[in-house]
C-alpha cells in the first residue's frame, strides 16, 4: 500500500527555493506597490522564475521541461500564496498541462518548449453566470472550410492581456474541445480587464465572437476534469499558503496590540478561534500534501476526492481565516491600510474559483458514502 | 527466536478461528466500551469470563516471562491477537490497568516476590487492579497528591481519598500515589508508591453514578486504612518516579503491556455505517442533503487528522509553530469523537430520544458513547485547557 503522503528530497529542495525566492520578490510592500500596476508582477519577476525551471515543472522534458509532475509544482505554489504572490504560474502550467494530454504533436513542439522557456499560457474555461460547471461550454466553435469561427464570451481568464496563448473551452458540434487562440491573433479590444475581488491578480473577460482561428488549433478530445482537477489542486496549495500567512499576522498582531491594558491575545475569545485557525492551517496543508501525492499517476476515484477534499478544505480554513483576521485587526482592520483585507480578498478569490467547499462536499460524497465499509 | 512469516500467518489463522468460535457474543445486555465504563456485576461477570477463557487458550500475556504466568514467546505474537480481537470485535480485556501499566510496570520495577505473587492473577483475571492516583482537589495536578501514608510498625496507615477509580468495586489491588512526608526539595520528593490490597478494613470504594444513570467508578476513601509495610513498591520517595513509569505504560509510550484488545474502537466509519440503516421521516437518512454534508464533513475531519499525524512524521513539511500536531491531538480526536457521537443520535429521527434499552437503536449505545465521550474532552485537561495551551505554547501567545 502506497502512502498517504511522499515528499521527496526534490521536493523539499524546490519547497526551500520557492520559500527564499517568494519572500524576497514578493514582500508585502511589493505586493502593495503592485496593485495599480498593469502586470500583476514585473516581467523581470516571471523570467526570473522561468529561469529557475518553475514554467516547466509539469511539462515533460522531451518538450523542454523538467518533467516533475504537479507534485513538485504544488510546494511552488504554496509558497508564492504565503507571499500573496500572483503570476502566470498556475494557469501557464494548466495550459501546458492541456497541451501536453491533447495537444497535437505540431502544438506540443511549437508551446511546450516555449512555455517551459517562460512564455505565458492561460485557460478561458469560465463563462458569464458564475457556474463552476465547465463540462458544457456556451461559447462555440463552428467549422468553416480551414477555420474554425469561434463565439461567445470567456471571463475570469487570467493574465489574458499579457499571454502569448489563450486555450478556451468551445462547443463544436456538441462536443466540448479545447481551442488554442495565440496572442498574435486577438485584437486587444476584445480583452477587457474585470473588477475582481482579489486586487493583486488580472483577470480579463475574453470576446471570441468574430475570432477565427485554423481548424489545426484544435486540441484533441479531452476530459476537463483532469484540467480542473489539476486547477484545483494548485489553487488549493495557494490558499494553504495564504492561510498560513494569514495566521500569522493574527498571531503577530495578538502578541503586539494591547488593549485595556493587556495583550488582546491572552483573551481566550481570540485565542480559542485563533488555534482553529491553527489546526485548520494544518489539516489544509496535509490534505494538499496527500492530494499531490500520486496526483500523477493519472486518474482514479481517490485522486478526485483527495483533491476535492483538499479544495473544500483550503477553501473553508483560509476563507475563515481571512474572516477572523479583518475582526481581529478592530478598527484597523476595517480600513485598507491593514493587509488583512489583502488576505481576505486573496481567499476569497481561491474560495470562488473552481467550487467552494459546499460544492466539493456535494460532489465528494457520492464517493465517500459509497466508498467505505 | 526467529519467527517465519509463514509461521505467523498459520498463528493469525488459528487465533481467527479461535476468536470466532469462541466469541461469546451478544449478552442480551449492552456492554460497556471500556474498563472505565464497567458498571453492572452482569458486564463485570461476563467480561472476566472472557478474559480468563482468553487467557487460558494462551492468548493474553504472550510475551510475558512464563515463569509468572506469561507466554514466553516474541511480542509479535500476542500484536497479531490483539489485531484480530479488534478485528472480530469480540469483548475487550477487562482487566486493563493490570494488564497495561501494573503488569508492566511490576515487571520492569518490582521485586522477584511481587512479580511471583501478581502477574498470573492480573492476566487470569482473578485479581483486578484500580488506579488510585488522582485526587478529588488536585484533578490533573498529580505531584501534589495529598493522600496521607504514615510507616507505624510494620504497616503504612493510609488516609485520604482518590477519584476516578474505574473497577473500583471489584478490584483487588490498587496502585497508589501518596504521600510518605511533607519534607524534601519538592512536592514530588515525599511520594511514594504502593500496590494495596484493596479488600482492607478502612478503604472503601463508593461507586459514583455517572451523567449516563451508570456506575463506571469510584471515589476511593481511606480511613486509617493499615496496609502492610511490603506494599511499598521501591523506595520512600520514589513515587513519582514510578508513576512516571506507569503513565509511560498507560500512554503507551513504551511497550512491554500483555496486549489484548483494551476498548472497543469506535471511529466514523461506524457512524456511516448506522447512516446507512438509518431512517428519517421514512426516507433513508443519507437521501437527506443536509445530513449527508455532515457526515461527509465528519468523514473529512477525520482524514485530516489521520493526515496529520502523517505529515508531522515528514521533517520538511514540518508545522511553522512546532507542535502544532501532537499538542493538538487530544482537543482534535476528542472533540471529534463528542460530535459524532452526537451525529449518530440526530441520525435517529424521534429514536433519538431514547436511551439504554431493547427499543433503542443499537441499545442506545450511541447515547452512551456521546454522554461517555465528555469523559476524554474533559479528563486529562478539558478542550478549553487545550486550547489555552496550544494558544500559549504552540501560537506563543500570551498567557489568559
Amino acid at each position: 500500500m502506497s502512502k498517504d503522503i511522499e515528499f521527496s528530497e526534490e521536493q523539499a529542495m524546490l519547497l526551500d527555493s520557492a520559500r527564499e525566492f517568494a519572500k524576497r520578490e514578493s514582500s508585502i510592500d511589493l505586493v502593495r506597490a503592485r496593485l495599480d500596476e498593469d502586470r500583476a508582477i514585473p516581467v523581470a519577476v516571471w523570467d526570473a522564475m522561468a529561469e529557475l525551471g518553475w514554467s516547466g515543472v509539469v511539462i515533460p522534458e522531451q518538450h523542454g521541461g523538467l518533467g516533475l509532475g504537479f507534485s513538485h509544482l504544488v510546494p511552488i505554489v504554496e509558497c508564492m500564496g504565503r507571499q500573496l504572490m500572483a503570476s502566470p504560474l498556475i494557469w501557464s502550467a494548466i495550459a501546458a498541462h492541456a497541451l501536453s494530454l491533447a495537444g497535437t504533436e505540431e502544438q506540443k513542439s511549437r508551446w511546450l518548449p516555449a512555455t517551459a522557456a517562460g512564455a505565458i499560457g492561460t485557460m478561458g474555461l469560465m463563462e458569464a453566470g458564475g457556474n463552476w460547471d465547465l463540462s458544457v461550454p456556451t461559447c462555440a466553435a463552428k467549422l468553416e472550410s480551414h477555420h474554425l469561427a469561434l463565439s461567445g464570451t470567456k471571463v475570469f481568464v487570467e493574465d489574458a492581456a499579457i499571454a502569448d496563448f489563450i486555450i478556451v473551452s468551445v462547443l463544436l458540434e456538441g462536443q466540448p474541445r479545447l481551442v488554442m487562440i495565440e496572442a498574435s491573433s486577438i485584437d486587444a479590444a476584445t480583452v477587457n480587464r474585470e473588477v475582481i475581488i482579489d486586487e493583486t491578480r488580472r483577470s480579463y473577460r475574453l470576446t471570441l465572437d468574430g475570432l477565427q482561428v485554423p481548424k489545426s488549433n484544435l486540441l484533441l478530445e479531452l476530459d476537463f476534469a483532469e484540467i480542473e482537477l489539476a486547477a484545483m489542486l494548485l489553487l488549493s496549495a495557494e490558499m494553504a499558503g495564504g492561510h498560513a500567512s494569514t495566521l500569522d499576522l493574527i498571531v503577530e498582531y495578538l502578541k503586539t496590540r494591547k488593549q485595556f491594558d493587556r495583550y488582546i491575545g491572552s483573551f481566550q475569545a481570540l485565542k480559542h478561534p485563533t488555534v482553529d485557525i491553527l489546526i485548520g492551517l494544518e489539516a489544509s496543508r496535509s490534505q494538499v500534501y496527500h492530494a499531490a501525492t500520486g496526483f500523477d499517476a493519472g486518474a482514479s476515484k481517490n485522486r478526485e476526492l483527495a483533491v476535492r477534499t483538499a479544495k473544500a478544505v483550503a477553501s473553508e480554513g483560509c476563507a475563515f481565516a481571512g474572516d477572523r483576521a479583518i475582526q481581529f485587526h478592530g478598527g484597523f482592520g476595517f480600513t485598507f491600510e491593514c493587509d488583512a483585507q489583502l488576505y481576505l480578498r486573496r481567499a476569497l478569490w481561491g474560495q470562488h474559483q473552481l467550487g467552494d467547499e459546499v460544492h466539493q462536499r456535494t460532489l465528494i460524497a457520492p464517493l465517500l458514502l459509497a466508498d467505505v465499509g | 527466536m526467529s519467527v517465519t512469516q509463514q509461521e505467523l500467518d498459520e498463528f493469525r489463522q488459528e487465533v481467527s478461528a479461535w476468536l470466532t468460535e469462541k466469541n461469546p457474543g451478544d449478552p442480551g445486555f449492552l456492554l460497556p466500551e471500556s474498563f472505565m465504563e464497567v458498571g453492572t456485576d452482569r458486564q463485570f461477570d461476563y467480561l472476566r469470563v472472557w478474559q480468563r477463557k482468553v487467557y487460558e487458550a494462551g492468548y493474553l500475556g504472550m510475551a510475558w516471562p512464563e515463569v509468572y504466568g506469561g507466554g514466553g514467546k516474541p511480542q509479535v505474537f500476542q500484536d497479531i491477537v490483539t489485531q484480530e480481537m479488534a478485528q472480530q470485535r469480540v469483548p475487550f480485556m477487562t482487566n486493563t490497568i493490570g494488564l497495561n501499566w501494573a503488569g508492566p510496570l511490576i515487571l520492569q520495577r518490582g521485586s522477584e516476590a511481587e512479580k511471583k505473587k501478581y502477574i498470573k492473577g492480573i492476566l487470569s483475571a482473578e485479581d483486578i487492579w484500580a488506579q488510585g492516583f488522582s485526587e478529588p482537589d488536585h484533578g490533573s495536578d498529580l505531584g501534589n497528591a495529598q493522600t496521607k501514608a504514615v510507616r507505624d510498625g510494620d504497616d503504612y496507615v493510609i488516609n485520604g481519598s482518590k477519584i476516578w477509580t474505574s473497577l473500583g468495586s471489584y478490584a483487588k489491588y490498587m496502585i497508589l500515589l501518596a504521600r510518605t512526608s511533607t519534607d524534601g526539595p519538592n512536592k514530588y520528593a515525599g511520594l511514594s508508591f504502593f500496590l494495596a490490597p484493596m479488600q482492607t478494613e478502612g478503604i472503601t470504594p463508593q461507586p459514583i453514578k455517572k451523567l449516563t444513570s451508570e456506575f463506571g467508578f469510584c471515589q476511593t476513601y481511606f480511613d486509617n486504612a493499615r496496609i502492610p509495610a511490603d506494599c511499598l513498591m521501591g523506595a520512600e520517595g520514589e513515587g513519582w518516579s514510578i508513576a512516571m513509569a506507569t503513565l509511560m505504560f498507560e500512554r503507551g509510550n513504551v511497550g512491554g503491556q500483555a496486549g489484548g484488545m483494551a476498548i472497543m474502537d469506535v471511529n466514523v466509519n461506524d457512524v456511516l455505517e448506522l447512516a446507512r440503516r438509518s431512517m428519517r421521516n421514512g426516507k433513508p437518512a443519507l437521501e437527506d442533503p443536509l445530513i449527508r454534508d455532515q457526515m461527509v464533513q465528519l468523514m473529512i475531519e477525520a482524514k485530516s487528522n489521520n493526515l496529520m499525524n502523517q505529515r508531522s512524521k515528514i521533517p520538511a513539511l514540518a508545522s511553522d509553530y512546532q507542535g502544532a500536531v501532537p499538542m493538538s491531538g487530544k482537543l482534535r480526536g476528542t472533540e471529534l469523537k463528542r460530535r459524532f457521537c452526537q451525529f449518530a443520535i440526530n441520525l435517529q429521527g424521534a429514536d433519538g430520544a431514547r436511551f439504554i434499552s431493547n427499543e433503542a437503536v443499537d441499545g442506545g449505545k450511541w447515547q452512551r458513547l456521546y454522554f461517555n465521550s465528555f469523559s476524554a474532552t474533559i479528563g486529562g485537561g478539558t478542550s478549553q485547557i487545550q486550547a489555552n495551551i496550544i494558544g500559549e505554547r504552540v501560537l506563543g501567545l500570551p498567557k489568559s
